[in-house]
């Protein structure tokens, strides 16, 4: 047994270098680290921004109308006088946790029904043509439909959305399963005994949790998106609550007039949806063996 | 080989792009073919052996490849800076390879019709009939039954040892001067792989050309070549005739190599073993690549890395300690 | 046969459905492996070898035959549920280390999988016992907490074998543990094999398609040939003195590294891709010594010396 002792000492460097890899390949990559400083500015202006300019984003003064940005008003006012930087910054803990939410929820759901489908073949059929008959309908007038029915609020954008996007999200998930469920080490699993559970939890879950992520990253982007646009038909979050969403959607009638009412909401969610895209990327690039060839 | 070779490749550096920068996948390799002869490259994974081959006809991804130092002469020409235009055409003509995989290798949505003819056509200039023709003859050369219905096949239709055969057809298409195979039985059985050895020795003699055979079965080197280098962890460790290398070969790795190898035809009761294992390309180990695996390793091994000795009569090996005590132990 | 074989096996079929066509993967196998003995079972792609591990150890069902384990008898046929003290008994070592661990697995976790599963061990036990299977394979002590992607291939199938036995198995069928292996890593491995046989008096069914390998670590080997076994005998007689055939074929087309190129006889033909079945034996088409009757009669295995069994009409006494 002599013979192996020689043989640890080489890998033993290596490993040492090689645990960290995914985080050193991650810190490498360019647009995943401008896409982690953007998201990361913007959450953080949305958690203590609101405490360090100390104004009610509600706060009406007929006097201080569609007052552009000014040292008083960095982003300008609105038609009821209310600080628009104020509103943003408040908007962005609604917009950012709305996205959150709809990632985490179809995440949620998306594995279980995707790690149904995957796993137990026989129900595969039923459960992915319900997913494709809901992917049928466009996202958006998914969301319609739904937030129209369970009245205007947060919480309905959000099951509405959530709704929308689980069929992709459970696609993603039951095409990793398919890959898994071929793999050797899962008949090593079932040779030792291990019920479908174990094999599920221990082998199938934490194999298809790395295309997930990089697709969570991007339904919240999609989903900051359409709660603007959702917003923008009506059925957003309803005011004065504010939310990039529902700031444009009240800034509409006056952009000719008073275009900042409009343009700072519109960069936030252009600048959240392309920071997590770009995180997404990273993600994607370092998380995907197969596309590790060429970066 | 007094005379010219028909290609050498000398001091030949190869870096591929890794996590932390440039690696060394070889290193300063040396070898070269004569018109007609077959040279086995023989090695373990990790060695360099396809590295060194593939290289040939630069056939690496450009942008994670670094060709450091070193010239692949063939004729009056240098292989390593050709321009692209000019390496096609050596490319499939003078120079051909197979692969170990025919599977995929293979396009699967074109027929065995189309894939023969298309570098007749590039290569040659022939009309679609004439490449029909020649095709066909192609198919029967490699010994493929009933070649003009066998032509309109998909590959999917055809077992792996007829793809080989289809992929030598297209490879021997031009009549090159070198053939380069790399693994080109691994992943056959192995009745199939006598078959399909029989099968190049015999075109190889037909044709007249040379054959770089890379593999990590030493009994087909043995069986095969007629000079072999074999390689370690991206170096040229040993080159010798094949007998001279099997009878005495002079670099200990070589020599565990060969004696690990079970052996068909006698009973024993455990296997001799190389302690350790493969050190990965990135790993820097000062003075000899193999001293650390090395039983006989002595302290001028561990220090500098040792050169490539002529231990006379053609045979060359990277053991200085061994070639001074006069050969094998 | 003998009264101390362990694992009986009788009848072995396996059918697939391929293209509306049936397939015979294993087609009649029945073998015997006895107590501390190591089996070696050969052939090349398609002989149905591996799938008649896969069967013994319950991954695949079986379509008719029976399977006697360390004297119980499994119901070999569809929808069979070993009893868990038989299947604790009997454990698997796969090919390829690389896809038979899960990556995001530690070592340690990997190899006490069985042991988890299993139940009933405290965290200490547990921890005590990957380390001493750790030992048992030759890896260091400590390097459990690593992942399989930080070992070569060799000290990942050491890995896949320490978690065969960690239940403390008395079989275990090995199915071409070393064919993806180096050289050099490949005799670490099969000594590693025989020294846990000698230490465990564990038992072997080795499935490999390299002969030579199969000659280093088995007592009795067996050829198997389009899902068929055609030859079976003591090591020994069968490397020297083979009977059948596809046997001699075999071993004639293993390149080897000494005989100054006597040229190896090469067969002609491939395996018959079984879904349009031949009749008769099914290695005729290819045998160089064929005749009539082995065109139209299946020959059957029998003892043709002793201890050496063969399926071929050339050796068959006149009846």
């Amino acid at each position: 047994m002599t013979e192996v002792v020689l043989a640890a000492a080489p890998t033993q460097i290596l490993a040492e270098r090689r645990r960290f890899r995914v985080l050193r390949k991650l810190a490498a990559h360019r647009s995943f680290k401008i896409g982690l400083v953007l998201v990361t500015i913007l959450v953080l202006c949305a958690i203590i921004g609101p405490m360090l300019t100390g104004i009610d984003p509600t706060a009406m003064s007929i006097r201080s109308r569609f007052k552009p940005p000014s040292v008083r008003f960095p982003f300008g006012s609105d038609q009821y006088g209310r600080d628009i930087l104020t509103r943003v910054l408040y908007g962005g803990r609604l917009s950012l946790s709305l996205g959150l939410s709809v990632a985490l929820i179809s995440g949620v759901f998306g594995a279980l029904i995707g790690v149904t489908a995957g796993y137990f073949r026989a129900l595969d059929p039923y459960v992915m043509r319900l997913m494709d008959a809901l992917m049928a309908f466009p996202a958006i007038l998914l969301a319609i439909g739904i937030g129209a029915a369970l009245g205007a609020q947060a919480s309905s954008i959000v099951v509405a959305l959530s709704v929308a996007y689980v069929p992709r999200t459970a696609r993603i998930v039951r095409a990793s399963v398919l890959v898994i469920r071929e793999m050797e080490y899962l008949q090593a699993a079932r040779v030792s005994g291990a019920g479908d559970l174990h094999i599920i939890l221990k082998h199938v879950l934490p194999n298809c949790l790395g295309p997930l992520i990089v697709q969570l990253t991007f339904i919240f982007a999609y989903a900051i998106l359409a709660e603007a646009a959702l917003s923008f038909l009506g059925i957003g979050p309803p005011p004065p609550a504010p939310s990039w969403g529902n700031i444009i959607a009240e800034g509409r009638d006056y952009s000719v007039e008073a275009w900042w009412v409009m343009l700072f909401p519109g960069l936030a969610v252009s600048l959240a949806a392309l920071g997590m895209n770009l995180l997404g990327d990273g993600l994607r690039d370092v998380l995907d063996p197969r596309l590790k060839i060429e970066t | 080989m007094a005379e010219q070779p028909l290609l050498s490749v000398e001091n030949l550096t190869v870096q591929f792009r890794g996590d932390n920068g440039w690696v060394n996948a070889v290193e300063g390799v040396d070898f070269a073919v004569g018109a007609g002869e077959c040279l086995g490259i023989v090695g373990e994974s990790g060695s360099g052996k396809s590295v060194s081959a593939l290289s040939i006809l630069k056939l690496h991804s450009q942008a994670n490849t670094r060709y450091a130092s070193g010239t692949i002469r063939y004729g009056d020409r240098d292989l390593l800076t050709l321009p692209q235009r000019r390496l096609r055409q050596v490319r499939g003509g003078e120079i051909a390879m197979i692969f170990q995989d025919p599977m995929s290798s293979l396009n699967p949505v074109l027929t065995i019709a189309d894939q023969i003819m298309e570098p007749l056509r590039q290569h040659q200039g022939l009309s679609v009939q004439a490449a029909r023709r020649k095709a066909i003859e192609l198919l029967e050369m490699v010994r493929i039954s009933d070649a003009s219905r066998r032509i309109d096949d998909y590959p999917h239709r055809l077992s792996g040892g007829m793809r080989q055969r289809v992929m030598i057809a297209i490879a021997v298409a031009c009549r090159p001067k070198i053939l380069i195979a790399d693994e080109p039985t691994t992943a056959l059985d192995v009745t199939i792989q006598s078959q399909i050895l029989e099968l190049l020795r015999e075109l190889q003699r037909e044709i007249g050309m040379a054959v770089i055979l890379i593999t990590h079965d030493l009994g087909v080197v043995a069986q095969f070549a007629q000079r072999v280098v074999v390689m370690y962890a991206g170096r040229v460790v040993e080159t010798a005739s094949v007998p001279a290398l099997f009878e005495r070969p002079m670099h200990p790795y070589t020599e565990g190599l060969i004696r690990a190898v079970p052996n068909l035809d006698e009973d024993v009761h455990r296997l001799t073993t190389i302690p350790g294992s493969i050190p990965d390309p990135s790993t820097l180990i000062a003075g000899c690549r193999f001293s650390p695996r090395c039983r006989e390793a002595v302290k001028s091994c561990l220090a500098e890395p040792p050169a490539l000795v002529d231990a006379g009569a053609g045979h060359f090996a990277r053991c200085p300690p061994r070639i001074a005590a006069g050969g094998i132990s | 046969m003998s009264a101390a074989s362990i694992v009986v096996v009788r009848d072995l079929v396996k059918t697939f459905a391929a293209r509306g066509a049936l397939l015979r993967a294993v087609d009649g196998v029945s073998f015997d492996v006895r107590q501390g003995e190591t089996l070696g079972l050969v052939g090349e792609s398609g002989s149905g070898k591996s799938t008649t591990g896969r069967i013994l150890v319950g991954l695949e069902a079986a379509t008719s035959g029976s399977i006697n384990l360390f004297g119980q008898e499994i119901s070999s046929v569809r929808g069979r549920v070993t009893p868990g003290a038989v299947r604790r008994r009997l454990q698997f070592v796969f090919q390829d280390p690389q896809n038979s661990l899960n990556p995001r697995m530690r070592a340690q976790d990997a190899i006490a999988e069985p042991l988890d599963v299993a139940g009933g061990w405290s965290r200490s036990a547990r921890s005590d016992r990957v380390r001493e299977l750790l030992e048992m394979v030759g890896l260091p002590r400590s390097c459990g907490d690593r992942f399989p992607h930080e070992f070569s291939g060799g000290q990942r199938q050491r890995i896949g074998i320490a978690r065969a036995l960690a239940l403390k198995p008395d079989f275990v069928i090995c199915d071409e543990p070393v064919s993806s292996l180096d050289v050099s890593m490949q005799a670490q491995i099969v000594n590693l094999l025989l020294d846990l046989q000698e230490r465990l008096g564990l038992s072997y069914l080795f499935i490999a398609h390299d002969l030579a390998v199969v000659r280093s670590i088995s007592a009795r080997v067996a050829v198997m040939y389009a899902g068929g076994i055609v030859e079976i005998a003591p090591k020994r007689e069968l490397y020297t003195s083979p009977l059948h055939p596809y046997t001699q074929a075999l071993l004639a087309a293993v390149p080897r590294m000494t005989s100054n190129r006597a040229r190896a006889a090469v067969i002609t033909g491939e395996l018959p891709s079984q879904i349009d079945a031949v009749p008769g034996c099914t290695f005729h088409p290819r045998c160089p010594f064929a005749f009539e009757r082995c065109r139209i009669e299946k020959p059957k295995l029998r003892e043709i010396a002793p201890g050496h069994l063969a399926a071929c009409h050339l050796h068959e006494t006149p009846a």
